[in-house]
């Protein structure tokens, strides 16, 4: 067999921030049928490079070669038309459009009047979609999908649009394990159709499932590219954080210390049969002080909807939740924040940050009532608690008055942190407190999460990363479709446990934990 | 409308491997939801026209009824116009005074013929609603202080031609333009005629061609219609441009009908409008609407003015108290409405 | 290496020109206008004009100032010169009682109107733009029921009030002052301000972080409201005369310009006082001086659409962060 053509060339391509180099010299090659693992740390230049690639930023340097002439796209339409695809981690569709209208957009059948021909695009579509393993009516709104439906149908229309590459970035983030599944199949439906794929993703065990070549990127540098399966899972680990084998090795994946101190007082936070319609089915969860309650479950399966409905953000049907003994109010966030809970939201750009103000004005948001007397404010008291909690979360900034919005995502989680930590709170909800944040901010919001504990608090802990939870936690109470099927302690506190519990009375193995075992 | 029919949210239970698997109770307040929204306003009409022809003797007769359909007329074309803005998430605060300058320029311009006295109020409102499209899509202002500016600048304009106001013009007895404008054809006046005309036109084209795709695509999620290949400032300036000529040529259509460019007309039509497009279903946020609904929209909020002007007792004031109120019941339904469908 | 410290000053400077005309080019505006006007105008630099050109600006600052709040939060408040135009009618139909009680009848209208507006948008969620629409429509409707013609006033209290001064300052002026430092101080000193603030800035975040979104929105809307009522009472007793059926018309577009051209960016987070009240003044001076050199109504409603989308396209790099 001849080796595959070489669709995509990049050489040297350099791009300069203000005060960043983004992307320092970088080369990449596809092949027609290659799944290409890219990989970093948050701001190693993964979308930098992305973003060049498909037109949404010139090159300073360098010259990328597709399909054996030098291209230099200025917009991601003309990239798309050139035959660069990309699917985002959020859906790019139109929610309130139908299934076929979205898939068709642009490109839609006319009959011989010129206007469309609704009843050949229905069709059309369904057959189109039923190739991605989706039977629904496609007349539906898009919104109407599941996600993962959704993440499909978005697809199906890259794929359609005659693309050479299909650029996925984080595409698994919100799909359940089965649709994992069917992206996968589709993905290897792909490369034998001879189209390259460049898959960007923070889960190892997919890199490992579907790519067959990676490049490895750290502070805008190639530092390393070649074949996947040679590269065992640690390596590729060092050489992402730049950091020697054994050390991590010595320090596993995460930073936590271990087991707390779990006292046998009385909970803090007990939360009792909370129901939210179609959401929750009679939840119960209690925390006790000092001690790190992980939520465990697939994707849907409530635990960002259980801490929602705990913090008064979700309002409930049924259920009560006391805090320290004290019923709570349901259904407002100000009563929980004042009895002593915080949640630290899952989508902290727009449900967590106020990106336009101070860093100095979001930490003290929520506790400016008490700083102020008869509603003036008092700059001196809000200095003092601001220095604080700078110093003691080592919070990264220009000054106190610089935007919020402008931070990394690691520190703009702990400007998050140290607007509860100022509330003096009781309990705090985290919901995927390290999400998109790099390794460091990581390791640090980690240790913060146990010194919190060892301090008396008590914490919910909610994480898709399974060796951040099971580390983090001293319990998990396992969720599934809205409903408690478990709840693992002590040393029944294991991956393996965990992937058992999710998937019930059917035993299945789980093949994330085994091949964890397996490579180390 | 039949071309609406076909987009009727249908919700089979069937086999979805990746359907979220919604329970039918959901399903199917989601579809009595879709259903409110898309047909209330056709429903209210309807009880408000069987009440008020059982009321009052007057109601119902051809006259009266001829007669709303006329004055319906020059506000359907309006809100058209303004459909289609709004499903783009724009809004069109300028179609008042364009309307008002249509008339005035339609009435001075009939003097040199039938022909300029229709083009020369296109071709100026169409204007002004292109400058709006681009300061809306190039220079990304928000809509409504750009037509905020139009609506004054056009008002502006509208002085400048008639001496301060002061100048009214009248248009010739006999011409074609008092013809189309005053005549009846099959019982019912020429602009109820023209105005069924373009309704049929603009939902052809917003159901049926690519350019109402992309509307609703622009509406629904902006980014991702760019991302979509959709021309998004391409659509944004039309539907501007499209806003600008409907309300030009409803001035000169309500010019003709007339006889006189009146000035001071056109004063909260804007009002009118947005409230008979949001009456008949079209979602203010965007991406979702119907041109049938605005065209009863506008048939609601007449029947009503006629039903109060019926009463005789009551001031004319009344109808504004009345339209505001009538505005925030509809706007607080929706909102209700839309958030049992999530929408917003 | 010089080519590319070329490429990156050359536009950092404009950005530097652009934030430096987004801070400070209403105060040049200002200036450029009062310049050129000593020298094209005759008689332009008395005591008379000046105290003509400030009271006829002082309503704009007021109902601005209550805009300027609203805008803050993300909204608009297009119901403010309806509510103007209830404050006359209701200023006349009360008179007879005293002025006192009149004040309160129309603070009490006031605050149901902005009531209204605040319960539409905060607690209902309807967009802002549609809920005051409903009692731009509305407001003014019910002024014209309750008095359908211009009536002219006759109470030496609501005279005083309108032309009065003290030490040759009108009282009109001092109130827009007073109130223009109030709520300077409002955004800037309290808890009730930083808020504001957070919730224009992203409302689930302020939701999420405990803050009372709703009743501060609810608050906002009542105070514009009140501003409006208390510009509207001033216009009144300085006409001698109540005039619902124009007063206040297309107020709402005036204290949008003046806030926008102040530097206070529609997308909400931010509120600039002093640039609102200069705003203000700058749209008076403009018009003043289209008056003064007898151009027509025409052009200066033309001239003020022109300033308008200038200040818009001007501010517009500041919405996007």
């Amino acid at each position: 067999m001849a080796p595959p053509a070489e669709v995509l060339a990049v050489r040297g391509l350099s791009k300069t921030f203000p005060g960043v180099r983004a992307l320092d010299d970088v080369d990449l090659t596809l092949h027609a049928g290659e799944v290409h693992a890219l990989i970093g740390e948050n701001g190693a230049g993964k979308s930098t490079l992305i973003k060049l690639l498909t037109g949404v930023y010139r090159p300073d340097a360098g010259e990328i070669t597709f399909q054996g002439a030098e291209v230099s796209f200025a917009t991601p339409l003309e990239a798309q038309k050139a035959g660069i695809s990309t699917i985002y981690q959020e859906v790019n569709l139109i929610p309130l459009l139908s299934v076929a209208r979205n898939l068709f957009l642009g490109r839609e059948p006319r009959n011989r009047f010129g206007v469309l021909d609704i009843a050949r695009m229905n069709s059309e579509a369904e057959e189109v979609l039923r190739g991605y393993g989706v039977r629904v009516d496609v007349r539906r709104p898009l919104r109407t999908l599941g996600v993962g439906a959704q993440q499909m149908v978005a697809l199906a229309r890259a794929v359609a649009t005659d693309a050479r590459i299909v650029i996925m970035d984080e595409p698994t983030s919100s799909l359940e394990p089965r649709e994992v599944e069917t992206l996968f199949s589709v993905i290897r439906g792909l490369r034998d159709a001879g189209i390259a794929v460049v898959y960007v993703s923070h889960r190892l065990d997919e890199l490992y499932a579907v790519c067959s070549t990676v490049t490895v990127l750290r502070d805008g540098r190639r530092v390393h590219h070649g074949s996947l399966a040679e590269l065992g899972r640690l390596d590729l680990v060092s050489t992402m954080l730049g950091r020697d084998l054994g050390e991590v090795r010595a320090e596993g994946l995460t930073k936590f210390s271990g087991d707390h101190q779990a006292t046998d007082s009385e909970p803090v936070l007990e939360a009792h049969e909370l129901t939210v319609p179609h959401r929750l089915h009679g939840v119960s969860v209690s925390i006790r002080p000092g001690e790190v309650v992980g939520l465990g479950g697939l994707l849907g399966s409530g635990r960002t909807e259980t801490a929602k409905a705990i913090s008064g953000a979700l309002p409930v049907r049924s259920g009560r939740v006391t805090v320290a003994g004290v019923p709570l109010r349901g259904g407002s966030a100000a009563a929980a924040i004042r009895a002593g809970v915080s949640l630290l939201p899952e989508d902290r750009k727009s449900e967590g940050i106020v990106p336009g103000l101070s860093v100095r004005e979001n930490i003290a948001l929520a506790v400016l009532p008490r700083l102020s007397r008869f509603g003036l404010v008092s700059e001196a008291r809000v200095d003092s608690v601001v220095d604080t909690f700078v110093t003691r979360l080592r919070i990264k900034a220009s000054s106190p008055h610089q935007k919020v919005g402008e931070l990394s995502g690691g520190n703009q989680q702990k400007v998050l942190l140290a607007r509860w930590l100022a509330m003096n709170p009781k309990v705090l909800l985290l919901d995927e407190p390290t999400r998109g944040i790099d390794v460091g901010a990581k390791a640090e919001v980690q240790k913060l999460v146990d010194e919190l504990a060892a301090d008396g608090l008590g914490v919910l802990l909610i994480s898709s990363d399974l060796e951040e939870l099971i580390e983090g936690s001293d319990r998990v109470v396992v969720l599934k479709d809205g409903a408690v099927v478990g709840e693992l302690t002590g040393d029944d506190v294991t991956e393996d446990k965990l992937m058992r519990t999710i998937a019930g009375d059917t035993a299945a193995t789980a093949p994330a934990a085994e091949e964890v075992a397996g490579d180390g | 409308m039949t071309v609406t029919k076909t987009e009727a949210p249908v919700t089979t239970a069937s086999n979805q491997p990746h359907g979220e698997g919604e329970p039918a109770g959901s399903a199917r307040s989601e579809r009595l939801s879709a259903l409110i929204q898309q047909h209330g306003a056709l429903a209210v009409l309807v009880i408000v026209s069987l009440v008020a022809s059982f009321s009052f003797d007057s109601f119902a007769t051809g006259d009266n009824v001829s007669n709303m359909a006329t004055s319906s007329a020059f506000l359907a074309i309006v809100a058209l116009g303004m459909t289609f803005v709004i499903i783009t998430g724009g809004i069109d605060l300028s179609v008042g005074s364009l309307f008002a300058l249509g008339g005035v320029l339609a009435a001075w311009g009939s003097r040199y013929g039938t022909l300029v006295a229709l083009l020369l109020p296109l071709a100026v409102c169409g204007l002004i609603g292109v400058v709006n499209g681009l300061l809306v899509a190039r220079s990304r202002l928000a809509p409504f202080i750009v037509t905020l500016a139009a609506m004054l600048g056009a008002r502006g304009l509208l002085l400048a031609v008639t001496d301060e106001g002061a100048e009214t013009f009248l248009i010739g007895k006999g011409s074609l333009l008092a013809e189309l404008g005053q005549g009846t054809t099959l019982g019912l006046g020429n602009p109820v005629w023209i105005t069924l005309a373009l309704f049929v036109a603009g939902a052809v084209v917003l159901r049926r061609t690519r350019f109402g795709q992309h509307v609703y695509a622009v509406g629904g999620n902006e980014d991702a219609a760019a991302l979509m290949g959709a021309p998004v400032a391409r659509t944004k300036i039309l539907v501007y441009t499209l806003s600008g000529l409907l309300a030009g040529l409803a001035g000169a259509l309500n010019a003709a009908w007339l006889a006189s460019g009146v000035t001071i007309l056109g004063n909260g039509m804007e009002l009118e409008a947005i409230s008979a497009v949001v009456i008949g279903g079209t979602l203010l946020t965007g991406g979702l609407g119907y041109v049938s609904g605005s065209l009863v929209g506008v048939l609601l909020l007449k029947v009503i003015q006629n039903v109060i002007n019926q009463i005789g007792s009551l001031d004319s004031s009344y109808q504004q108290v009345v339209s505001g109120a009538f505005l925030a019941v509809v706007v607080i339904a929706q909102t209700w409405l839309g958030r049992r469908r999530q929408l917003m | 290496m010089a080519e590319a410290t070329t490429l990156r000053t050359a536009p950092l400077d404009r950005a530097r020109v652009l934030q430096w005309l987004q801070t400070y080019g209403v105060y040049a505006g200002v200036a450029a206008l009062l310049v050129v006007n000593v020298v094209i105008t005759p008689n332009f630099l008395t005591a008379e004009n000046f105290r003509t050109q400030a009271v006829q600006v002082a309503p704009v600052i007021i109902v601005a100032l209550g805009m300027a709040l609203v805008i803050g939060t993300e909204g608009v408040d297009l119901s403010v010169g309806a509510v103007m135009a209830l404050a006359a009618s209701v200023t006349a139909l009360y008179l007879g009682y005293g002025l006192l009680p009149a004040l309160l009848a129309v603070a009490l209208f006031a605050a149901a109107v902005g009531l209204a507006n605040g319960a539409l948008v905060a607690l209902v969620g309807v967009q802002p733009i549609v809920a005051t629409l409903a009692l731009m429509v509305g407001g003014r409707g019910i002024a014209l029921v309750l008095l359908p013609q211009l009536e002219d006033l006759r109470n030496p209290a609501l005279a005083s009030l309108g032309s009065g001064d003290v030490l040759g300052v009108p009282y009109l002026i001092l109130i827009a002052a007073v109130l223009a430092l109030l709520v300077a101080f409002t955004v800037r000193r309290t808890t009730f301000g930083r808020q504001l603030l957070a919730i224009g800035d992203s409302r689930p975040a302020a939701q999420l972080a405990g803050l009372p979104v709703r009743r501060v929105l609810i608050i906002v809307y009542v105070v514009c409201a009140l501003l409006a009522a208390v510009a509207g009472v001033l216009a009144t007793a300085r006409l001698q005369a109540s005039d619902p059926t124009s007063l206040g018309n297309l107020m709402e577009l005036s204290a949008i310009t003046a806030v926008v051209v102040g530097g206070t960016p529609l997308t909400g987070g931010r509120v600039n006082i002093a640039g609102t009240v200069a705003g203000a003044v700058l749209i008076q001076l403009l018009t003043a001086t289209l008056i003064k050199h007898d151009l027509p109504p025409s052009w200066t409603q033309i001239a003020q659409a022109v300033v308008i989308v200038a200040a818009v396209y001007a501010a517009r790099g500041r919405g996007r962060r």
